[in-house]
Parts: structure tokens; sequence; C-alpha cells
């Protein structure tokens, strides 16, 4: 058997569970009976950060092709079996990592477990696939960028701004030349590389037994080949020397819009600068009585919407070092984005001498309830958990984190905002190409 | 019954495939009725320490001025009460780890939120304040009158929403449910006053329904709302419904031009049966076998086969007086008559050839699985609890249907598809550069009316 080991915690119940097997695959378990379903997902430690020059978007294409094939499952066969269970099944590519994952009936746990294991250990490519899924590739990129107001913004414009290294400036979604430039080699190579077991998390969640479930595991996963993980490369960055300023036009965009990126604190070196600057993010933009929705929005009228978060998705928690604080506000034509930023940096300035009496306590209640939401169905707790302990290496680091937000003082949020200067930071301003005006 | 891990049987190619249907474990639901009218559900799912909740308003919309009100009351609900100001009711809310969404259709005002489970009392009062003291703020309301205008600008630019407007235009037609959006003009042109004349009118008791599902017993839940709300006023009469919808005629294109657009949204649009139809349970099935999952035929042709899109769905909607069947497809422009022909071909299957029964029973287990999946959490429970609850279901109905979902035959299945899915029965709407796919689509039967 594995080694296990039962640390206690909150969310799960008191029923969370970590070990890891023989092949070097972490397995996360945690068992909730109050409903008759179970959430699977795998992690594997590899995000579009990681991509070769010359392949942007290969991770992206790669994980469509997890579901073009294996061993003993045909294409379009993964859906089918999954779905046929009574399941719903997905995947996506992030910064620093690739997952896959599926809500079923817990009679179909052994199901997703056969499935998963197959594709980890024999997935089957070919040129026809390939070809099929660029195309399938480039209509998504249509739909979701070119094709799209505001397509791509900011998390495929502000990088290269803020960012001068590939792994952290480039497109993740990839240029059409390079995907299509793509070849069975590369995924061959991808593969080998990055879908090791070493290199993966598989997280179970709900209506399970852990040592029937952990038996399953054993049983699909145990044989997959051991291969060594890779070394993950620092993506770390020198500070920017003063501030950045780029323009771009979206033909499509009625309204222009403004994204401001700072470094944000490193998460592993410097994790309670980063959990001020986590509930700093709330407390400018989350709700109406956040700072800058009052001001920007709702008292100065100088912004449609604003929004303030740290990942590259707004997820602060499923990225490594570095990642970027970044605000975001859409704003009428009629005012100046100075304004915007002005007004942006006379509200930090003003958190920087303090936070208000009771501010903190109502920022972290919400920011609590906001993270329990995410554990509400068995899909969402499997893919937390599964994150955490990939990301942070340490799946009950979900639990200590409601611990640890409360502990978190006014003079680190204070101290949060007193880092976003003006010399920190990037400015993407999106100039609105539709009707009127330039 | 608990399903167990271990039991699946092993087919002929190794992959060990659950045995039965999927297997649904019904929640139990408390509810309770107060004098005024309001209709409290309440259901208890630990989970987590929260609790979701849905309030339904019956606030009917039958002109576009009343529909531009609504929509303008949504926006400015938590703009101040006589009591408290738009910035005191957010960090009152906040306070409690709690959000509270308002929405409004052609049907009804639908707030959304959730809580921390121990602060449900703080956020039920704080709703009472809303409901019965709401002031809408001339100032407060100017601010969401401006953000609101631009909002809707920015809404047009997205291609998704031209072609959901289109689409119903194309299925309602002069009905409400056809209107669309509101002109930045017309937005600007609504006074607070209106709003709260709105207000007093329309948003009251009678007809509201509240549910509430979380980590709370269902008898604390329904006493703390019967003391917050118990006092909300009634209506002499619940509001009438709007009237049908015209009866639909099918074929034709409507064409919305979008020069140099690089992607058409393709829809397909057709009537559809209530919920509560005796061949509703059948159609559910033939549009999930079509394209109401990644396992259906219409992705495996134009996705998995061709590469024209990247996600085409088919689905059935419902508004209180009428439902509707939209195909949508976002295809290459250069794609975009084949794919319209795949599609029809795809719908003239369906309408004209049994579905075999393995494909009838995958749609089956899909179906019965995502049921059990959506009754699985505090959100997706309270979501499908209200929706049902808006036209007079529950749990009770939704115990029949996964029952008749079990049930039904490929035969009755030929005959709803013949029915409802024939493309003889749809109208086709794209939003695309037209010089580039017209002529094509003219050599289909499709040209612009």
């Amino acid at each position: 058997m594995p080694a296990r080991r039962r640390p206690s915690t909150p969310v799960a119940a008191g029923a969370l569970e970590v070990a890891t097997l023989r092949n070097g695959l972490r397995v996360v378990l945690a068992p909730d009976r109050s409903s008759a379903v179970v959430g699977v997902a795998v992690f594997y430690d590899v995000g579009f950060r990681s991509e070769p020059e010359g392949r942007t978007g290969f991770a992206h294409l790669f994980e469509h092709l997890m579901f073009q094939g294996s061993e003993h499952v045909g294409k379009m066969q993964h859906a089918h079996y999954v779905q046929g269970a009574g399941g719903t099944l997905n995947g996506s590519t992030h910064p620093d990592f690739t997952n896959y994952f599926e809500a079923l009936p817990a009679n179909a746990l052994e199901l997703a477990l056969f499935l998963e294991a197959d594709r980890m250990r024999s997935l089957v490519l070919s040129e026809e696939n390939l070809a099929n899924q660029v195309a399938v590739v480039e209509n998504e990129i249509r739909v979701n960028v070119l094709n799209q107001p505001y397509g791509g913004f900011p998390w495929i414009l502000l990088p290269p701004v803020a960012f001068d290294t590939f792994a952290n400036a480039h497109n993740g979604y990839g240029d059409f030349a390079e995907l299509e430039a793509a070849t069975l080699e590369d995924a061959r190579d991808f593969f080998e590389r990055y879908y090791a077991p070493s290199n993966a998390v598989l997280a179970l969640a709900g209506d399970l037994d852990a040592d029937r479930a952990l038996a399953l595991v054993e049983k699909h996963f145990g044989d997959v080949p051991a291969r060594p993980a890779p070394d993950h490369p620092d993506l770390r960055e020198p500070e920017i020397s003063g501030e950045r300023r780029k323009e771009v036009v979206d033909r499509l965009a009625p309204t222009p819009a403004l994204a401001v990126g700072w470094r944000a604190p490193d998460p592993d070196r410097e994790p309670d600068e980063f959990l001020a600057a986590v509930v700093l993010a709330e407390a400018l933009a989350e709700g109406d009585a956040s700072r800058l929705r009052r001001r920007l929005v709702l008292d100065e009228r100088l912004a449609v919407d604003v929004e303030a978060y740290l990942g590259l998705f707004g997820d602060p928690f499923e990225q490594r070092a570095p990642m970027l604080f970044t605000v975001t506000a859409t704003h009428p034509r009629e005012v100046d984005p100075d304004r915007v930023l002005a007004a942006i940096d006379d509200e930090l300035r003003r958190v920087a001498e303090g936070v208000e009496p009771g501010e903190l306590a109502r920022v972290v209640a919400r920011l609590e309830a906001q993270l329990l939401r995410r554990l509400d169905h068995v899909m969402g707790r499997a893919l937390q958990l599964g994150m955490f302990q990939l990301v942070r290496g340490d799946a009950a680091a979900l639990d200590e984190l409601f611990g640890r937000l409360r502990q978190v003082r006014g003079d680190d949020v204070a101290a949060a905002a007193a880092a976003l200067r003006p010399d920190r930071r990037a400015i993407l301003e999106l100039r609105a190409g539709q009707g009127g005006g330039s | 019954m608990r399903s167990e891990q271990g039991l699946s049987a092993v087919g002929p190619t190794g992959v060990p495939v659950p045995e039965g249907l999927p297997s649904l474990r019904l929640p139990r639901a408390s509810e309770r009725g107060v004098p005024s009218g309001l209709r409290t559900i309440a259901v208890r799912r630990a989970g987590v320490p929260l609790v979701e909740l849905r309030l339904r308003v019956p606030l009917r919309a039958a002109t576009r001025r009343q529909q531009t009100r609504a929509l303008l009351l949504g926006e400015s609900f938590f703009s101040g009460t006589t009591d408290r100001s738009a910035a005191e009711i957010a960090a009152a809310l906040q306070g409690l780890g709690g959000a509270l969404h308002a929405s409004t259709d052609a049907d009804a005002l639908t707030i959304s939120g959730s809580v921390l489970a121990v602060e449900l009392r703080g956020l039920l009062r704080l709703l009472a304040e809303v409901l019965t003291a709401n002031a809408y703020p001339p100032r407060e309301v100017a601010t969401q009158r401006a953000k609101l205008a631009e909002q809707v600008l920015i809404a047009r630019s997205q291609p998704e929403t031209l072609a959901r407007e289109a689409a119903a235009r194309r299925l309602f037609r002069a009905h409400p449910y056809g209107f669309g959006l509101p002109e930045p003009e017309e937005v600007r042109s609504v006074q607070a006053g209106e709003l709260r004349g709105l207000h007093e009118r329309s948003v009251r008791a009678t007809g509201a329904v509240l549910v509430l599902v979380g980590d709370v017993p269902p008898g604390r839940a329904l006493d703390a709302a019967e003391e917050a709300l118990g006092e909300w006023a009634a209506l002499p009469a619940p509001p009438a419904a709007l009237a049908s919808p015209p009866s639909f005629s099918p074929g034709g294109l409507v064409q919305v031009d979008r020069p140099d657009a690089l992607q058409t949204n393709v829809r397909l649009v057709g009537p559809a049966p209530a919920r509560q139809a005796a061949d509703y349970p059948a159609l559910v099935l033939a549009n999930t076998v079509f394209g109401g999952y990644f396992s259906s035929r219409l992705v495996a042709n134009i996705r998995e086969d061709k590469g024209y899109t990247y996600s085409p769905h088919s689905g059935l909607e419902h508004a209180e007086v009428a439902s509707s069947l939209v195909v949508a497809a976002e295809v290459e422009t250069e794609a975009t008559a084949a794919a319209v022909l795949e599609t029809l071909y795809e719908l003239g299957r369906m309408a004209t050839t049994r579905v075999g029964s393995d494909e009838l029973d995958a749609a089956r287990r899909y179906l019965l699985g995502a049921l059990a999946l959506s009754l699985a959490s505090q959100a997706g429970l309270a979501s499908t609890l209200s929706a049902l609850a808006a036209v007079g279901l529950d749990l009770a109905w939704l115990d029949a249907y996964a029952r008749a979902l079990a049930r039904v035959g490929p035969e009755e299945v030929l005959e709803a598809s013949r029915r409802w899915l024939a493309p003889s029965r749809l109208g086709l709407v794209c939003v695309g550069d037209g010089s580039r796919y017209l002529a094509a689509l003219d050599a289909l039967g499709y040209s612009p009316a």
C-alpha cells in the first residue's frame, strides 16, 4: 500500500487523505457521503509557461489531444464513456498546470479512474486528429479572442508589457502559424517529458470510501510506468525599472479599457505579504462596498466596471511566482485614462495610510464565503484540493487558508497597497476602435 | 440507495462501465406559506457552511418601456433604502459574507445570493429592508442608468448578444420575449420615480417564491424567513401571466450583418413544449442525442469530424409562457453554409430515422446523471427548485420526469423529433459577414425575407 497521512481539516469534514503511489502519482481523497456523486481531477504540472519557444499555444493544443484517444479508448470515446455514465467532463490549461476532470454518479468512479489512467499510460496520437484539433483550437481562439470585443484583455495583452521572458510574456493561446507548425513528434516529446505520473496529482472528492477508492487508484494507476518528473524552471524576473506603458486598438470594442499590473508578492517566499495582497484585491474591487467600485463606478462615474485580482485568470492560488496584481477598468470614452489611473493611485495611497475600522473583518468574511462556495460542488472540491496539492505542495493548505486569512492585519493590507507604486507598474491602454472617435 | 465502488462490469474492451441507470437521491423540501402570499421552500444540504438564496417575484413587463424600467430596477435594487445608503447596504452584506444580485426578464424579478450559514437571519433582514423600504435615491439611480447605458453598448458589441436578440425576435416577433436589450437612449429616459412606482405596484409578496438551501435546519430557515418577510405587503390578486406568443412560422433566414466577421453565429430556432407536456421527456432525449452534449451527433460531425466550430450546442429554453429550441454554433465564416447543411442533415436524420438503443441509453444516463449532479450542490439545488417553482412544479414533478427519462423508447423519440426537431419546423438566424455566405445559403433554400 502507498504511504498515507491524515491531516485534520474542517473543509473535508476531517476526512482528507493524501497518498503517493510508487510511480510518484500523488493522490488526494476527500470523502463526503452527503451526495451520491464524485468529482475526479487529474492535474499535470505543466502549463503554457512551460511550452517551448516557437510553439506558443502548444500546452493548450496538447490538452485537446488528450481527448483524442488512448490504448483502450477511441476518438470521442472518453466523452462517450463519461457522459454515457451520467457524468460531465472538461479540461483546462493554465499558466502552471493543465487539468482534466469529471463529475459523475458515484458508481462511475472506477470508469473515470480507468479512463484517466489509460491516457496517462498510453495516449494515442495521429496526424488526422492533430490537424482536426488545430482547426478546433483556431475556432476556439476566434470565438474567445479574434471575433470578440475585449478578446484577450488583459490576459494575453498585459503580460508582454509587464514581463520580458518568453515564459511569462507570450500568448498562451498561441499564434496560428505556430499551432499549424506543431508535429506529432512535438506531442510525443511533450507527453514523455511532462505527463509522467510523478508530475501529476489525482484528486477525488465526494461519495467514496477512502480505502476502497485508494485500492481502485492503485489498481488502475499503479502500473503506469514511473518516469522522472521534469525540473521546474524558476520563472521569476527582476523587478521592472520604471513604469511601462503600451496602447492597443481593439477594433471591436465600443468603450476603452485600462489594465494595470504590478508584480505580486511571491506566494512561497513571502506567504504573509501574498495573503495581504489577496485581501487588498478583495477590498479594492469585490462588491459595491469595495473602494474602487465605490469610487470609480458609483461615486465619480469614471468607470463602468472595475476589477482587482492576483493571477492571470483571477485565481491567486493557481499560480507560482511570478504573478501580477492586476487592476482593470472599462471606462467611458469621455474619461481620460489618466484620470482613472489617478483615482486608482489616490485610493491605493489612502489604503496605505490604513484601513477603516471594520473594513478588514467584512472583507475577510466575504472572501471566506467565496472560497467556501468553490467547495460547494464535489467537482469544485476536487479541483481546489488537487490544485493546492500541486501548486502549494499540500492539499490541507486549502483548509489552513481560512485560519490564516483571519490573521491578516490592517497594517499588512496597508503595506500591500503601499507596494503598488507607479514605478513598479505596467499599463495597458485599450483604445475602442468601434463606433465614433479614433 | 448508495452506490458502491468496485461493482462495475468489465465490458469487452476492459473498460469498467457502471451497470444500470444513475440513481437520483431526491432531497426533502420543507415549505411554508404566509398570508401575504409569499411561499418559502427550505432544504437542508450541509456540504459547506453557507446558505444559497433565490427569490423570484412575478414582475410582468409587457412593453418595451416596462422592460427597460424593470431592467434598471434590477440594476438599482440595492441603491438605498429609507434608512441606509447603497454603501451601507453593501458593507452590511459583505460583513455577513453575503452577496445579493437582482436581475429581471419579461416575467419576473429574481434575487440570487448566498451567505455564511450563521448569518442567514441577517441576510433575510437586509433583504426585507430592501423589499419594503427601497428608496431608489435619484443620484444613485442616475449612476446606474449611465452605467447600464454603457453596458448595453458593450453587450451589443458581442456577436453572441446580437445572435441572442435576433433569435428572440425570430421566435417571438412583437411579443415581450422578443424585445431584446433596450437602446441606450431608452435607458437614459427612465426616471427614479418610475422605479419607485414600479416597485410599489409590483414588488410584492403575492406569488413570490423564496428558496433557501444550505447548512441550516429547514425549520429554522422557514422561521427566519417568516420573521423577516412576514410583513412584506401583498397584492389584492396575483399578477396575470403574459399573453402567449403568436404561433411560429418556420423557414427563411434572418441575416444580421457584421462586415469582416471572422465567424458566423448560426442559430436554428423553433418552439418547444413546456416541461409539463407529455412529449417533453422524449424531446429532451432527442435533443441530447442530436446536440445537447459533447457526445452528440452534432459535435461529432461539425467539430470532431469537420473542425468548423469549437462548441456547437442545442438546448431547450423555458420562459413562463413559452419554451423554445435553440441550436447554436459559432462557425468559421468560410464554413457557414457547410455547417448549416450538416446541421440540417443531423436534424433531418433525427426526424426520419430511429435512434439506436445504445445512443438513446447513453443520453438517458447522461441526463439522469446531470440531474443528480445538479441536485448535489447548494447552488444547483437552489436554482433548480426556484426554476421549477416559478412554473408551479416541485420535486415530485422532478421524480416523475426522471422516471419518464428512464422509460421513453426510440419510437417516442422519433415522434418528438419529427414534431420539434425537423428542419421544416425551424427558422435560421445568422450573424456574420453575409457577403461571404449568403449565395451558398440561398442554394440551400435559405434567403433573407
